[in-house]
């Protein structure tokens, strides 16, 4: 049955009102803090790192956002854990508490499709991150200018601002995530305990569960070096189904400009490489751009399921 | 006034094996203050979130301005204020801040909506508390701002879901004038509502839902003459033996129920009190007082169901 009139009508009024309740909300001065706090810490350790080693990498600066020095980790793995956290406070209660304020039957009485809220919800919380990181962004840029005292080439600004789109979509997964959460589930509680979940399994046992799988692809009484040969290819594959194995394979290949491959090669595929030279900036965007695929493709997987659940969910309490 | 605003045919609402409105068919004429009226679950809400757009209709059409919600929703929503059941609020937005975002979603132009949120919220008395958050709000206040809220947009249609819950009797005395001072701006309102007592005084029609049928539907002098017959409840205090029986007698009388010592309930098809007097000093009982007593819904709906489920 075809329905008449635009789906975006109302847009850009659901994603102002939401992006202004959520840049003047009490938790977003909580995460503002906590990521600030964790980018002031693990910027200042790598600067130490960096003043004590000789300094002759041309791509210094990029280093500063990969350093870790114990027992403060990188900020690129500060970001791992901390965005999707950010995006799962950003979204998880984003349709079910309309729902228990009884806001959205007023709201879908208005002339909009529900399209248009979920959209706008969407694209706030994506705005909203994506201030967040700029700044954080910034920040760090600031502070090794700072503390360093030398400004980044024009190869590290086009590395490091792909890798802030790589930070924004990897959000953007999780944002998706815990939106649709917000839509299955009727308690704001129930819906960010089940993001936080998957959250947990992605961040610790997939690793695990990934070695597992890998090794039962092992053909049975395989020699040693096979065995080896299957696990180094099929670990890989399993693991990058989690969107934090992505990001991180993601900025690994930005923000280290040596990195050649993000997987087991052969010898011969090495034959006249300069092991350790860096790559051009393209050839390292190249690399992941299956990484950006996948991400991009997981979000829109989410919430086009997060669309059909909220289409057909009844709207009376 | 020819075609009606809002028109149901054979309207049915299913969820699943459960039905929750039944081939339902309805007019509702311009400018009527329509009251859907009927105890919780028996299908009200459902048939105003079928008549804006808001919920699948599983058989039957529904039009409201010769539109059909199901296609075209949003000029269908364009026209109608809604405000729902419990109506809620974003309690940390003021109350010129919520309506603010109503009207941007309406797309009212900037300078237009400006000029309606003050209108509306002069209308409802709330002009004083524009710029405070919801959450110092009331019940009757939120209930208030609700009205605006549907308002908003000048529609044509008000459809209004259980406006008078949870008020104390003054707050209801005073949502029900604003009511009333709709209908004289020529906007057709519905109301839905369990309580029919309160109502009844403002609804030119009402039609009266049981368990997704609609039982009966008209005026509700209409309604009395048609249940309960002459529609005439006339209440006597009398001393004195034997008045029961006297009364019994009387022509036109129906049926004479004693509540109380002295009181009398007779229900009859015209206004024959002087009868009724004459009647009771002929029988040597004193007579205290005498009155009349309007048809009440409750009364109709009631009779109604008893009847309903004598039959069954």
């Amino acid at each position: 049955m075809r329905r008449e009139g635009s789906p975006w009508s109302g847009l850009w009024a659901v994603v102002a009102k939401e992006a202004a309740d959520h840049l003047t909300s009490a938790r977003m001065r909580f995460l503002e803090v906590l990521v600030g706090l964790a980018a002031i810490g693990a910027v200042y350790a790598a600067t130490q790192t960096i003043r004590e080693s000789e300094g002759s990498d041309p791509f210094l600066f990029l280093t500063l956002f990969t350093t870790a020095k114990d027992p403060l980790p990188s900020f690129v793995s500060f970001l791992g854990f901390l965005v999707p956290l950010a995006a799962i406070a950003l979204g998880f209660d984003a349709i079910n508490t309309e729902h228990t304020r009884r806001t959205l039957s007023r709201i879908v009485a208005q002339p909009i499709y529900r399209d248009a809220l979920l959209m706008g919800k969407f694209l706030a919380a994506l705005l909203t991150l994506g201030i967040l990181l700029a700044v954080l962004w910034l920040v760090v840029i600031g502070l090794g200018l700072i503390f360093l005292g030398l400004p980044p080439s024009g190869e590290e600004v086009a590395r490091a601002f792909t890798f802030w789109a790589a930070t924004l979509f990897y959000g953007g997964v999780w944002l998706a995530l815990s939106m649709m959460f917000s839509v299955l589930f009727r308690q704001p509680a129930t819906s960010a305990l089940a993001a936080l979940a998957i959250w947990l399994i992605f961040a610790f046992f997939w690793p695990i569960i990934a070695q597992l799988c890998a090794q039962s692809m092992v053909p049975e009484g395989a020699p040693r070096i096979i065995a080896q040969a299957y696990q180094a290819i099929y670990e890989p594959m399993f693991a990058r189904v989690s969107p934090n194995y992505l990001f991180g394979e993601a900025t690994l290949a930005l923000l280290n400009p040596a990195t050649r491959s993000l997987g087991p090669i052969f010898m011969s595929q090495l034959q006249g490489a300069l092991m350790g030279a860096p790559i051009p900036f393209g050839q390292s965007v190249l690399l992941i751009w299956p990484h950006f695929t996948g991400l991009i493709a997981g979000t829109i997987l989410l919430f086009t399921a997060t669309y059909v659940a909220f289409q057909r969910q009844e709207i009376r309490a | 006034m020819s075609s009606p605003v809002i028109e149901a045919k054979g309207l049915t609402k299913r969820y699943g094996r459960h039905v929750a409105v039944d081939h339902l068919d309805l007019a509702i004429k311009e400018g009527e203050v329509f009251g859907l009226l009927g105890p919780n679950g028996a299908g009200k809400t459902t048939t105003i979130l079928m008549i804006m757009g808001l919920t699948d209709v599983t058989e039957g059409t529904v039009r409201v301005l010769g539109l059909d919600p199901a296609r075209q929703p949003l000029a269908v929503k364009r026209h109608i204020g809604y405000m729902p059941d419990s109506v809620g609020f974003y309690d940390n937005l003021t109350a010129r801040e919520n309506l603010g975002y109503t009207g941007r979603l309406a797309g009212l132009p900037r300078a237009l909506l400006e000029q309606r949120i003050a209108e509306t919220l002069a209308r409802v008395d709330l002009s004083e508390v524009a710029r405070q958050k919801v959450k110092t709000f009331s019940r009757g206040m939120r209930q208030r701002l609700g009205l605006a809220d549907a308002l908003l947009k000048s529609p044509k249609v008000v459809i209004l879901d259980e406006p008078t819950s949870g008020l104390d009797p003054h707050a209801t005395q005073e949502f029900l004038e604003l009511i009333r001072a709709l209908k004289h701006d020529g906007i057709t309102v519905i109301l839905s509502s369990h309580m029919l007592e309160k109502v009844q005084v403002i609804c030119d029609r009402v039609a009266l839902f049981n368990a997704g049928r609609m039982a009966l539907c008209g005026s509700v002098t209409e309604l009395g003459r048609q249940v309960l017959g002459g529609g005439h409840h006339i209440l006597v205090e009398a001393r004195g033996p034997g008045l029961e029986r006297a009364l019994v007698a009387v022509p036109g009388i129906i049926r004479v129920r004693r509540e109380g010592d002295d009181r009398y309930v007779l229900e009859c098809d015209s206004d024959i009190r002087p009868a009724v007097a004459a009647t009771i000093s002929g029988a040597g009982g004193q007579l205290l007082s005498l009155g009349i007593r309007q048809a009440s819904l409750e009364s109709v709906y009631t009779r109604y169901f008893e009847e309903a489920s004598h039959a069954a």
